[in-house]
């Protein structure tokens, strides 16, 4: 299987990855969401693990979370939602949670089970990447198991190469300095912040997210890194579907440049 | 210095394996900020000159060490009582409000957030914002907003905007996950006053020294009153930890000073409605520090209950988690009837209301096998005026004669 990072070097631009909370709206959805973003088209797959508390999402993501949270997810369940599908899809597949979920689970038994299950990569926002280089770094190696670390418009220079450097994966830049969800356009500062760090030359391949949510703002990310990553606009039009495929393929067409 | 047998932060933040600074990247610049200044900020002669006059003519600090005869007869030691209720607006709070906004001014923020459980530290939080004319946004779970009332009308008086939190079980962690939330929303031009001994580092460290006051003022006042420079028990209620890091901050080294912690057992350790976090929790990350938490298996957080506000937390600072752990200090839990037993029998006893957190300090105090001339010091941290429909309510539900 190629790797997360081999997928989107191959593919150069428009790579589209798509997040959604593993549970919503229903447990047996999330094997059927995979399949159907596979089958759209859809590039990479970024699976949120549903948290009691999670710091970093809007409204949108916090009420997916309690959802499935309430419809009983758990981390194993979502482990095998994975291994599942592996069975006839090929897509690489990036789990998002904090880092209190690896820990209690229990860091290496947490990357081991989530390699066998056939998930190639992690983030985790709230883990600090120096501890990552001390204590995770190692683990992830044996493991195969890719990583990706967030930049924003605040963060320093110097932080940004120590974050290229350690992300296997890909370098997730958030496109402003918010909690997911927020659909406030896309400024001319925002544009400078992206154009500086295209031209930083770094060596991992990039992608966009956090208020990524129709044609016009993919297609910035598009221009400014390989791609864009899509969550809460697409969590909400699942919340009233009922026909995911048909949902996700006009969902597709929505975010597609004519 | 590292020192390894320290209770006191090290340099990288942490108090034995707790602590540490956890947080998504939205917020690093911010915290990093704090970090790098607070400690030279805090010793600039000019930050000391308003730190301690505005204590001393604005909060009316030191606060008194009280004797109190009846409940010492009762218990069969010197039981003085540190009188933080006496603060301008009732309760330890303010010591550290003060601190963090002559930070925030110095660090040039034009705006302040701020957490609250029981409301005393949104009005102590309020209080300075309206002080030093800084716009000021209070988180508070929509189930404190009913049962803290008192303490919202405070905060809208003093000009502050109370925003409800509706999430989890709609109290003060849900209003700390919403104070972070708006924080990285707004990082650039925010400062954000945590009101415990929690959070990431600096948080819990910088929030200890702004209440160390508290153990600097107990060790001249006791020694006036007995000729000893220190107590042989403090002993402080814990939600978060900040009266209680205060109040042992200046013994912690001590060993002739037993420091006890009294946590809310809600309606019993084993009921599921607990917040008797050292108990019930296990080790993870909570707001941004590694401590003790309750969780389930997978690192879900478990929702806390205790009948009071400030106290209904399902974490604990870092530093207390590590004085437990290492057996520096001792918990005991209280519930909620033995609070109230304790708010009774101070207000009848000796004429002073507590609030309904401080009075779990009072509940455990016939569980300490005191010597007779022991001085003993109870941090009594607030006032009860915030709790007076809680009180009355309870009182006629439960059929007590008074
Ligand atoms: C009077 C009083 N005491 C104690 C507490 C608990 O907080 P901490 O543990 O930080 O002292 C509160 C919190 O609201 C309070 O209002």
């Amino acid at each position: 299987m190629k790797t997360i990072r081999q997928t989107i070097i191959e593919k150069g631009n428009n790579i589209l990855n798509v997040y959604f909370t593993a549970g919503h709206p229903t447990l047996e959805s999330t094997e059927i969401i995979m399949k159907s973003l596979a089958d759209t088209g859809v590039d990479l797959i970024e699976l949120g693990m549903p948290y009691s508390d999670p710091l970093a999402d809007g409204p949108t993501i916090q009420r997916s979370s309690e959802i499935a949270l309430k419809n009983g997810q758990t981390i194993s369940n979502i482990f095998q939602n994975v291994k599942n599908i592996r069975k006839t899809h090929q897509i690489p597949i990036i789990m998002m949670g904090y880092f209190n979920q690896m820990l209690q689970y229990g860091a290496e038994r947490f990357i081991s089970d989530a390699h066998l299950s056939g998930i190639q990569g992690l983030i985790i926002p709230d883990m600090p990447m120096e501890i990552y280089e001390r204590d995770y770094q190692n683990l992830f190696i044996e493991y195969q198991m890719e990583i990706s670390f967030l930049v924003t418009p605040m963060t320093s220079h110097e932080r940004i190469f120590q974050a290229d450097r350690l992300s296997s994966a890909f370098l997730y830049i958030v496109s402003q300095s918010s909690i997911t969800g927020n659909q406030s356009g896309i400024s001319d500062e925002q544009l400078a912040y992206f154009g500086a760090i295209q031209s930083m030359n770094l060596q991992s391949p990039t992608l966009i997210g956090f208020g990524i949510h129709d044609k016009e703002t993919r297609e910035i990310a598009n221009k400014y890194s390989n791609g864009a990553i899509v969550g809460s606009a697409f969590i909400r039009t699942l919340e009233n579907s009922k026909d995911y495929s048909a949902t996700i393929q006009s969902f597709m067409s929505r975010l597609e440049s004519q | 210095m590292s020192n390894n047998n320290s209770y006191h932060v090290s340099e990288s933040g942490h108090y034995g394996e707790f602590g540490g600074a956890y947080i998504p990247e939205m917020l690093y610049a911010n915290v990093e900020e704090i970090r790098t200044k607070y400690l030279d900020i805090i010793a600039e002669p000019d930050f000391q000159e308003e730190f301690n006059s505005l204590l001393k003519d604005y909060v009316g600090r030191p606060s008194p060490l009280y004797l109190a005869k009846t409940i010492s007869e009762k218990y069969g030691a010197n039981i003085y009582l540190k009188r933080e209720d006496l603060n301008h607006t009732g309760a330890h709070k303010i010591n550290n409000t003060i601190g963090q906004i002559l930070l925030a001014k110095r660090l040039g923020k034009k705006r302040i957030i701020a957490e609250t459980g029981a409301g005393q530290h949104g009005v102590a939080t309020a209080t300075v914002c309206a002080l030093m004319n800084l716009e000021c946004i209070v988180y508070m779970g929509a189930v404190d907003i009913v049962r803290q009332a008192p303490n919202v009308a405070r905060m809208q008086m003093l000009g502050a905007k109370v925003v409800p939190a509706e999430s989890g079980s709609k109290t003060l962690k849900d209003a700390t996950n919403e104070a972070i939330r708006d924080w990285i929303n707004n990082a650039e031009i925010t400062h954000y006053i945590i009101g415990s001994a929690i959070g990431p580092h600096p948080y819990p460290d910088m929030v200890t020294r702004f209440q160390a006051i508290v153990s600097e003022e107990i060790q001249w006042q006791l020694k006036e009153k007995t000729g000893k420079d220190h107590p042989d028990y403090v002993i402080a209620c814990v939600g978060g930890g900040s009266n209680a890091a205060g109040a042992f901050y200046h013994f912690l080294h001590d060993d002739r000073v037993k420091l006890i912690l009294a946590e809310a057992a809600g309606k019993g350790i084993d009921s599921g409605h607990s917040a008797a976090t050292s108990i019930l929790g296990t080790k993870g990350i909570i707001h941004g520090c590694m401590t003790l938490l309750m969780q389930t298996a997978d690192g879900q957080i478990v929702e806390p209950y205790s009948l009071s506000a400030g106290l209904d937390y399902p974490g604990i600072g870092p530093m207390h988690a590590h004085l437990i752990k290492s057996g520096r200090a001792t918990v005991y839990a209280a519930t909620d009837d033995e609070a109230m037993q304790a708010v009774i029998q101070l207000s009848r006893s000796e004429g002073i209301i507590p609030a309904l957190e401080t009075a779990h300090a009072l509940a455990i105090l016939d569980r300490i096998p005191f010597k007779e001339d022991d001085n003993v010091v109870v941090n009594l941290s607030g006032r009860g005026d915030k709790d007076l429909n809680t009180y009355l309510t309870y009182i006629e539900d439960h059929k007590i004669q008074l």
